[in-house]
């Protein structure tokens, strides 16, 4: 999975369902590992997958290059794959290995790539927003060709950060997509009982495009994106894309959610994705064969995780502060 | 060297880097064509620009978010949080985000983030106008704290920090702004961490920083007329202090006195005395003594803020505490 093509920054052509199905199946195939690593205990502390949001993370990031910039949440495993984050880096960041993405210092709440422009999950809610409208003032300042992308779930609505960083995009014209995940939980609550308005009637009010879809069909999500994307590059304002989605895991692994009840309704992007390719006359052989070559590269990813050493705490008390180079 | 205002070295000394290095930008609450509360900022705008002084509406968290955001994007963001009690409002993206995302990264990214606010009491300003928060800060693993007491500290602290490729938390004391010292043509470079003798002396050491300083010096003043002779000692920086030149003073020394503005319990002091209690023990000829604001919000009438402030008066109280 890549995000290298730069035809795709600047609004190209949607990707073949092909191509978004892959980045999905891997996602989805990388949160299964996760899932198996954190019950074996090979993944310590919080893990929150994204099973159910592929189509989102993979949707919009169809549109962004590698200058374009993303700030993600505790929910951020898809995001930082879709990005760019290579998977090997991923899993030993997730269990805590020397070598991954940072180093074993973060893990999966913290996960970042700052090369590929992945600013980083975060463990607060709401943490992100004002971090991506930073991120896509300065790339407005120093001039260049790029914007930045503040995913969040609909818990982040209750967040008065999200009001100050909407004023400020709208107020400054700062070229940020508010990317809301809206899979209707906030934590443990239902959303509806924690919210008394709308995104779409809170975006009004700023002034700022908005548009809603449904974040289970990754095509649309990907249209819809560029559409967007290319609105926010060419006219260097804000918009706000909210996505219905579905968590189909709990809040965290390990969420017994005894305060939800299983919906037989709920969308599976991955599924409806490969329903849309096998409709289309797509070979079965070789839809088979792809989600082999993608397990395989998953599993070598954990293998090397499982092979890699754990940090030192010496390594760790050097990296408190940033060294002062020498004048 | 002319005599100016405390403010005008700050304002000099953002001016003087803003004009070599086109990284740097201010955002803040009415720093730009109003020119700051406190006028540190005033001109900048008129001279730099609205992308270079940005005014941001009042929301302190975003302020400082869209900062972290800025430093990860390439720029040296100087925000400025008009009190520093406000500061309150902007702890997430302080302490959570551009604290820890150096470390948290792995390395990958450097936060050069300078937060410049005031801290103080003494303009009635009241509980909420007059706190001094440093030690929140000194107190998170990844931030720096800097807090300087003359003119030519203030320009070169200052162009320090934002040099720094970390957060650093710029304290200035209210009180400070109006009052006129000597700003050198070309202030010595200074390092963050590096404190300085303010005013040598063997019998006690006064360890201070910030406004306090000046109260230190009068005290030592005073103190010289009885035959004491105090080592004044200006951290400069709070974190990291320079426990090396504290150390130092105290092995000739023997007493020690640590002096702020601050609230005394679990303020700054707390720190340096616990430390100098442990690796000076030895060194010790009397009790190390603090001298901070009494456990109370800050009040506001002129008669209970003037006897809540510590000063020249507590300090000597203290020096004199140390001999038992």
């Amino acid at each position: 999975m890549s995000v290298d093509d730069p035809a795709r920054a600047g609004g190209g052509a949607t990707p073949p369902l092909l191509d978004l199905y892959e980045r999905m199946l891997t996602i989805r195939e990388a949160e299964r590992a996760c899932g198996a690593l954190f019950a074996e205990g090979a993944i310590p502390g919080f893990i929150h997958l994204s099973d159910g949001q592929e189509a989102v993370s993979v949707g919009v990031m169809a549109s962004l290059g590698r200058q374009d910039t993303i700030a993600s949440t505790h929910r951020g495993h898809g995001h930082a794959l879709a990005k760019g984050l290579e998977l090997h880096a991923f899993f030993k960041e997730l269990m805590g290995k020397a070598d991954g993405a940072c180093k074993g210092r973060g893990g999966s709440m913290h996960v970042a790539d700052i090369s590929a422009g992945m600013l980083g999950a975060n463990g607060i809610v709401g943490g992100g927003i004002a971090i991506a409208v930073g991120s896509a003032l300065a790339h407005k300042l120093l001039k260049r060709p790029a914007i930045a992308v503040a995913f969040f779930g609909d818990g982040a609505l209750a967040e008065g950060v999200l009001h100050e960083c909407l004023n400020v995009a709208a107020l400054k014209d700062i070229p940020v997509v508010f990317v809301c995940e809206n899979n209707g939980w906030s934590e443990f609550s239902p959303t509806s009982t924690q919210i008394r308005f709308t995104l779409e009637k809170l975006t009004a009010a700023y002034g700022i495009l908005y548009r809603r879809i449904d974040g289970h069909y990754v095509t649309g999500v990907a249209e819809t994106a560029a559409e967007i994307i290319r609105t926010v590059r060419d006219e260097g304002r804000p918009a706000v894309l909210e996505c219905l989605t579905t968590r189909i895991r709990g809040h965290y692994e390990g969420d017994s959610q005894r305060y939800r009840e299983p919906d037989p309704q709920a969308l599976d992007p991955v599924a409806l994705a490969l329903q849309a390719l096998t409709a289309d006359g797509a070979d079965a052989a070789a839809l088979e064969a792809l989600a082999a070559r993608v397990r395989a590269t998953v599993e070598a990813a954990v293998d090397a995780a499982r092979a890699s050493d754990e940090p030192t705490l010496q390594s760790a008390a050097e990296d408190v502060y940033a060294q002062v180079s020498a004048a | 060297m002319t005599e100016q205002r405390f403010a005008h070295a700050i304002n000099r000394a953002l001016d003087d880097i803003m004009a070599r290095d086109p990284s740097v930008v201010l955002l803040g609450e009415d720093i730009g064509r109003a020119g700051g509360v406190f006028a540190a900022t005033r001109g900048l705008f008129q001279k730099y620009g609205p992308d270079r002084v940005i005014d941001m509406p009042i929301a302190e968290n975003a302020i400082a978010g869209v900062s972290v955001g800025l430093a990860l994007g390439g720029l040296r963001p100087v925000a400025e949080i008009m009190f520093m009690d406000f500061v309150a409002l902007a702890m997430d993206a302080i302490v959570n985000q551009a604290a820890k995302l150096h470390f948290m990264f792995g390395g990958q990214a450097a936060v050069p983030l300078v937060i410049r606010t005031q801290h103080g009491g003494g303009l009635n300003a009241g509980p909420q106008h007059s706190q001094c928060l440093e030690a929140w800060f000194a107190h998170i693993p990844g931030l720096k704290v800097v807090c300087p007491a003359t003119l030519d500290d203030a320009y070169a602290l200052l162009q320090a920090a934002i040099e720094d490729p970390n957060p650093v938390l710029f304290i200035e004391n209210k009180a400070l702004y109006p009052m006129k010292g000597q700003l050198s043509d070309t202030p010595e470079p200074a390092r963050l961490g590096q404190a300085r003798i303010a005013r040598p002396g063997r019998d006690v050491t006064i360890v201070t920083y910030g406004a306090m300083l000046h109260h230190a010096l009068a005290a030592a003043e005073t103190l010289a007329t009885s035959g004491i002779e105090a080592e004044v000692i200006d951290l400069r920086t709070i974190q990291p202090w320079d426990e090396a030149t504290v150390l130092a003073s105290l092995t000739r020394t023997h007493r020690l006195v640590v002096a702020h503005e601050a609230v005394e319990a679990f303020g700054p002091g707390a720190e340096i005395a616990a430390r100098m209690a442990q690796v000076g023990f030895n060194e010790l000829d009397g009790p190390i003594v603090r001298v901070g604001g009494a456990f109370m919000p800050v009040p506001f009438s002129r008669t209970l803020e003037a006897q809540y402030l510590p000063g020249e008066r507590q300090i000597i109280d203290g020096v004199n505490a140390t001999y038992g």
